[in-house]
């Protein structure tokens, strides 16, 4: 096994492994059986279509803000944006979408809620990558400021004429911006679930964000950028630059996080919708370790968990799965700087 | 507007009352950001300000409820305030991970592990029942004098007060002060003067999130009970109020009492303009995106004025 495969392989297991003892520990203090609990989570999730269904659209948005927060990682910068650039790419798109013409065909709307949303989610990070690419000032305290702000411009967007009027959500969308859902496409047991083409979408983003970077000059950079800005800057790479575009293009990619539960689930944006994704794109990212596969399987891991959680919750709170969600992202990391410690001469 | 509704709004803002609010309402910011003071002074990043306030709120009123008395429970909270400071120096010092991520998952937990608490104690996963917290003068009326007065003599006030002045005199003038800044402004030359770097750190990051847990009881007892997520972003607004204070104690004090005017306006105006109240919101974030871009700018100039601690998030090797 290469040095990196048996890296990925060492601390998958250890965040795995720490998860479940973690939820075995939890539900058995909680005075339950871990066995029923986690045949009681199993059961609900993978173990009936609709549940499956359920996985596959709480995986949605958390595939597309891991993707988002990987994108960043490569570039070395630490996206924590993610929510703030998710909740006002929602508000856009919800806003967007209910002011199109009522009648407007789908190729006419899709592509303009989803440059809304790419742009929204966009903007959100370009103050934090000027900062840092211009002026050096650290992504991560910048995003967490801007995820701040986000909250209060929700709020704003919403109370100065975007929600209905006395109520925190925006007018429905037009049908043509409607996400189709995927039980409309043969899968009649997915029936009830909100998973939709999102998920599809989803997965191309992240296949074409890895062949960006691997396969793109302008991907090789932004990765380069991150190992040597020294060598980079020699070579005539505009440095600053690649750091602000993989910041904004991190941000859009996490705006297109609000897709899935704007136009696949509710059909408007309301107030706090989709929360909490960008923070568990966090927790995919560390787990997926940069390849399409290994996103895919965290999202997975946390959508299952999520959908799980409200399955167990009668008898463990489903709280259970944020404590799960820290306990696999610190598990990940510390197996991760073991590791490299070992690997230092 | 009318001027008699301006008049109003002019007259509820400067009046006792909403000094009382202000400090009330103080306390748990500058908790958390003495906690955020001792963690970065001494290198060590600490995001998990938010986190650490549920979870020294929870602990705090938990203990008080056990046992009934206002003062255990306060010790409980800055104690498991103080645990939470461990696990996170645990992992950033000892296990070298990046401290943002140890940050993120401590939030995580927190928000979490307080409403699993919360259900698990006392069936209910989004309040406790209530607390007294400190009554140590009931009565003496609701007048806005008799309001500031209960307020300035409440025992976490006090306590906190006192906090900021024991933070900015030890930073200053002690050994062990000296010794964490050594070890937040250089690691390896803190190391090399015989200093030993790690264990200064856990020193201050549990320090730290002791003194942040009591915010978080200030908070709590308040509100007289636990509410899930009552910290409201209160640890950020902190880590904002550290950061345009330079890491200095005593002007960090000042930004969070600052904030806690701009909250305490924001119940007063909320109800004539909402839209203000939002835009108040931001203003603290907004103020420490541009303080970082000041920062940023004057580096290059050699300033040393208001600049973060050099060695911050360095480890010690």
């Amino acid at each position: 096994m290469s040095e990196g495969a048996r890296s990925t392989a060492i601390a998958t297991a250890t965040g795995l492994a720490a998860g479940w003892l973690a939820m075995v520990a939890l539900v058995w203090l909680y005075g339950e059986s871990p066995r029923s609990v986690v045949a009681q989570l199993v059961g609900g999730t993978w173990g009936m279509p609709y549940g499956v269904g359920q996985v596959l659209y709480k995986a949605t948005p958390l595939l597309f803000c891991g993707v988002a927060v990987d994108l960043a990682l490569r570039a070395g910068l630490f996206n924590i944006g993610a929510e703030g650039q998710l909740a006002v790419a929602g508000l856009a798109v919800g806003a967007v979408g209910a002011r199109l013409p009522a009648g407007a065909p789908a190729w006419m709307a899709m592509p303009l809620v989803v440059a809304a949303a790419l742009f929204a989610g966009g903007a959100w990070a370009v103050v934090p990558a000027v900062l840092r690419a211009r002026y050096g000032a650290h992504e991560v305290i910048s995003t967490i400021m801007m995820n701040r702000i986000a909250d209060a411009f929700v709020g704003l967007g919403l109370a100065a004429g975007l929600a209905i009027p006395g109520t925190v959500r925006t007018p429905d969308v037009v049908p043509g911006a409607r996400l189709a859902r995927l039980e409309s496409f043969g899968l009649a047991s997915l029936h009830g679930s909100a998973v939709s083409v999102a998920l599809p979408m989803a997965l191309a983003v992240s296949v074409a964000s890895a062949w960006w970077l691997a396969r793109t000059r302008l991907g090789r950079e932004t990765v380069l950028v991150s190992l040597s800005p020294i060598a980079c800057a020699a070579e005539r790479i505009p440095v600053a630059r690649r750091l602000a575009m993989a910041l904004v293009l991190s941000g859009a990619v996490a705006g297109l996080a609000a897709l899935a539960p704007v136009l696949g689930y509710k059909g408007y944006f309301e107030s706090g919708l989709g929360a909490g994704a960008g923070f568990g794109g966090i927790a995919v990212a560390l787990l997926g370790r940069g390849k399409p596969l290994g996103l895919l399987l965290a999202a997975l891991l946390f959508g299952t968990l999520d959908q799980g959680g409200l399955v167990i919750n009668g008898s463990v709170p489903m709280e259970i799965t944020t404590v799960l969600q820290a306990v696999v992202i610190v598990a990940v990391a510390l197996a991760d700087a073991r590791v490299r410690a070992r690997l230092r001469p | 507007m009318s001027t008699v509704g301006l008049a109003g709004i002019l007259g509820s803002l400067f009046s006792a009352t909403m000094l009382a609010q202000t400090l009330r309402m103080a306390v748990p910011y500058i908790g958390a950001g003495l906690g955020g003071v001792w963690s970065e002074r001494s290198g060590v990043v600490n995001i998990a300000l938010e986190g650490t306030l549920l979870a020294g709120g929870l602990g705090g009123v938990v203990v008080h409820i056990g046992t009934g008395s206002a003062w255990a429970g306060a010790a409980a909270g800055a104690l498991v305030g103080a645990l939470v400071g461990a696990l996170h120096a645990l992992v950033v010092v000892r296990g070298r991970i990046d401290a943002i991520v140890s940050g993120i998952a401590i939030n995580l937990a927190a928000a979490g592990a307080t409403r699993f608490v919360l259900r698990g104690l006392y069936d209910s996963s989004s309040n406790s029942p209530p607390v007294t917290g400190f009554r140590l003068l009931a009565g003496g009326g609701a007048s806005g004098g008799a309001l500031l007065v209960r307020t300035c003599l409440d025992p976490l006030a006090l306590t906190t007060a006192a906090l900021v002045i024991g933070t900015a005199w030890a930073l200053g003038q002690t050994r062990f002060g000296l010794r964490v800044r050594a070890s937040g402004e250089d690691p390896a030359a803190a190391a090399s003067l015989g200093i030993e770097v790690d264990r200064v750190r856990f020193a201050a990051v549990i320090l730290g999130g002791a003194i942040c847990g009591l915010g978080g009881v200030a908070l709590a007892y308040d509100q007289h009970q636990f509410q899930s997520g009552m910290s409201g972003g209160r640890g950020f607004i902190a880590l904002a109020a550290v950061i345009l204070s330079g890491w200095r104690a005593g002007r960090m004090a000042l930004g969070c009492l600052a904030f806690a005017a701009l909250d305490a306006a924001q119940i007063v105006v909320q109800d004539q303009a909402r839209s203000a109240g939002y835009l108040a919101q931001m203003l603290p974030y907004v103020a420490t995106l541009a303080a970082l871009w000041v920062i940023a700018r004057r580096r290059g100039e050699g300033a040393i004025e208001g600049r973060p601690p050099a060695g911050l998030g360095k480890p010690a090797e």
